[in-house]
């Protein structure tokens, strides 16, 4: 070694990454400390979002806390909607009538198709594959329609009621979305898959990267496809049903590695099976009534019988502006599967309209804490990787 | 296991830590006092038969006027081997407000503790980085606390990253251009 090369001294490099990134999905902020393209340290900073929702939730009635649910994780609002009216009516211990908990479990699953082709989109966006994020924008924008056919809107919905769901769908809409579901496994493969599968740039930016194993996905409390990445078959869908998830078929798509690819391989296979579910369901689904009929102390009246009926009006009035005043004192955490993972709510109720405590354990939230265990000791742009592959929106991260 | 069995194995164990047990709609609640909540936690996660290797959810509780002591650390565990599920509970008073940590035994309880310390302001012992982690790090009070108002007026008490703001704003009236 020369001496001029001895004298040469290198030293660590912060950089700040976001909070305002376009890869960052949102305003995550990371410090990194890089030794040339190496990431040494790397720090998140999360918190720009934050709007206390628990404190608000916790001064708002049952009822009325409900909006706040759909500015969590924005893109799947409708899971949100219908993990909190899971998690209520199981704490008042009242049950939705059966023709509402399939439709439930429909736009569960279309919100998990619009969440995963969003997420897959904007994570291939980030690698350099623009065509993906067209064409994914392309269907989901026939599933938003369809919400606001149902619902009237078609980001932050509000439908799921507690004890039901708003109001009943038309035959249209199950027809279009029938219509949907039969061209959209075609569409996954001739248009998702080939596009990305077979990219030798793809697959050498997602191959490898990242891994982490089954047990360390376990202790960090990774869930959802981030963790079935992994191996490890968790999935609240199947391990505590809610809804009608017990009454279809579905299989659990789960990874080997670990690594960026297989969690790319999971929400591409969990596509398939939402869109199977949502067949099985329109195929069952029963008629009946969307709402509860026998819980008027929990669950507001249908529409129609409060213009007409004088107690109705009256219990809609109390509910709106007391909150469910029946609601028993005891304490409830229900865990929920939400495109993310695991969204799980733990209500402490003190016999008021309002809930004591509303934590929300947000999937995103754990996920974002996992990103220096991912990123250190790997370069520079597979930073970028780690972060679409974990699928986060800083909403639900921040509350 | 059935939540019972599960308390039972705790009440064997640790027969002078149990206070109280809860059932709510078949969620068994167990209220343990604080000083041993890492032994116990460890013995949950290690032992074979109960093998709680997923911690759910960490959280804080301010029972500010209901009861003594004022406030819980919340743990929900749960185990993919085993799928069952328990909910400990361990008091925290106000004037020692600090619990252990269990980062060492589940890594992902650092950011839950650290969001716990956050809100409510109860200290963990032992944890690797505890910082503020949605507010900003000069932010002043526990927003959790039920004493914390949803909405008021603070005047100077206001956080100081949006008097900057303000007077930022002010500042810049003056280039204003009259229309």
């Amino acid at each position: 070694m020369t001496t001029a090369a001895k004298e040469l001294k290198t030293k660590e490099l912060t950089i700040s990454m976001g909070p305002q990134h376009p890869a960052t999905h949102g305003v995550l902020r990371l410090v990194l400390d890089l030794d040339g393209e190496t990431v040494v340290k790397c720090t998140p900073h999360v918190g720009y979002l934050h709007r206390g929702t628990e404190k608000l939730a916790e001064n708002r009635t049952y009822i009325s806390a409900l909006p706040l649910m759909d500015r969590l994780d924005y893109i799947s609002s409708m899971s949100n909607d219908v993990g909190y009216c899971v998690a209520v009516e199981r704490l008042f211990g009242i049950e939705a009538p059966e023709r509402a908990k399939y439709i439930r479990t429909i736009m569960s699953e279309m919100t998990r198709i619009s969440s995963h082709i969003i997420g897959v989109a904007t994570h291939a966006l980030d690698i350099g594959a623009m065509t993906l994020f067209l064409y994914s924008f392309r269907d989901r924008e026939l599933l938003l329609d369809l919400f606001e056919m149902t619902c009237g809107a078609r980001l932050t919905v509000s439908y799921p009621r507690i004890g039901g769901v708003r109001n009943d769908v038309s035959q249209e809409f199950l027809d279009k979305l029938y219509e949907f579901t039969e061209g959209f496994p075609k569409i996954i493969e001739d248009q998702y898959e080939t596009l990305i599968d077979q990219n030798r740039i793809w697959l050498q930016r997602t191959k490898g990267i990242g891994v982490i194993s089954a047990e360390d996905a376990i202790n960090w409390g990774l869930t959802g496809p981030t963790l079935r990445g992994s191996g490890v078959p968790y999935d609240v869908r199947k391990y505590a049903p809610y809804d009608a998830y017990d009454k279809v078929e579905f299989d659990v798509p789960v990874g080997k590695n670990g690594d960026v690819y297989d969690r790319y391989k999971c929400r591409m296979e969990e596509l398939r099976q939402s869109n199977r579910i949502i067949r099985q369901c329109i195929e069952k689904l029963p008629t009946g009534p969307v709402m509860t009929p026998d819980a008027p102390k929990f669950t507001l009246p249908p529409k129609d019988k409060v213009l007409s009926d004088m107690e109705s009006l009256i219990h809609h009035f109390v509910l709106i502006t007391k909150g469910p005043i029946a609601a028993p004192e005891g304490e409830i955490y229900v865990a929920t599967e939400v495109p993310k993972g695991e969204l799980g709510f733990y209500i402490i109720s003190d016999g008021t309209g309002r809930p004591y405590r509303l934590r929300l354990r947000a999937p995103s939230f754990v996920h974002v804490s996992v990103l220096p265990k991912l990123c250190e000791g790997a370069i520079l742009p597979d930073v970028i990787a780690n972060i679409g592959t974990i699928d986060i929106v800083l909403g639900e991260c921040d509350r | 296991m059935e939540p019972k069995e599960i308390v039972e194995l705790i009440k064997d164990r640790f027969p002078a830590e149990i206070k109280e047990i809860k059932e709510f709609r078949e969620q068994v609640s167990v209220i343990a006092k604080k000083d041993r909540i890492k032994e116990i936690m460890r013995y949950l996660h290690d032992a074979p038969e109960l093998y709680f290797d997923y911690l759910e959810d960490l959280c804080g509780v301010d029972n500010m006027g209901k009861k003594e002591p004022r406030f819980d650390v919340v743990y929900h565990l749960y185990s993919m081997r085993h799928r069952h599920m328990i909910r400990i509970k361990a008091e925290v008073p106000e004037d020692d407000c600090a619990i252990d940590s269990v980062t060492e035994i589940w890594a992902g309880a650092d950011w839950h503790e650290r969001e716990c310390w956050d809100l409510f302001g109860i200290k963990f012992d032992g944890h690797p980085d505890l910082r503020r982690i949605l507010l900003p790090e000069d932010w002043e009070g526990y927003p959790l606390r039920k004493d914390y108002p949803l909405k008021a007026d603070l005047g100077e008490m206001e956080w100081k990253g949006y008097k900057e703001v303000l007077e930022t704003a002010e500042r810049n009236k003056q280039y204003e251009v009259d229309r």
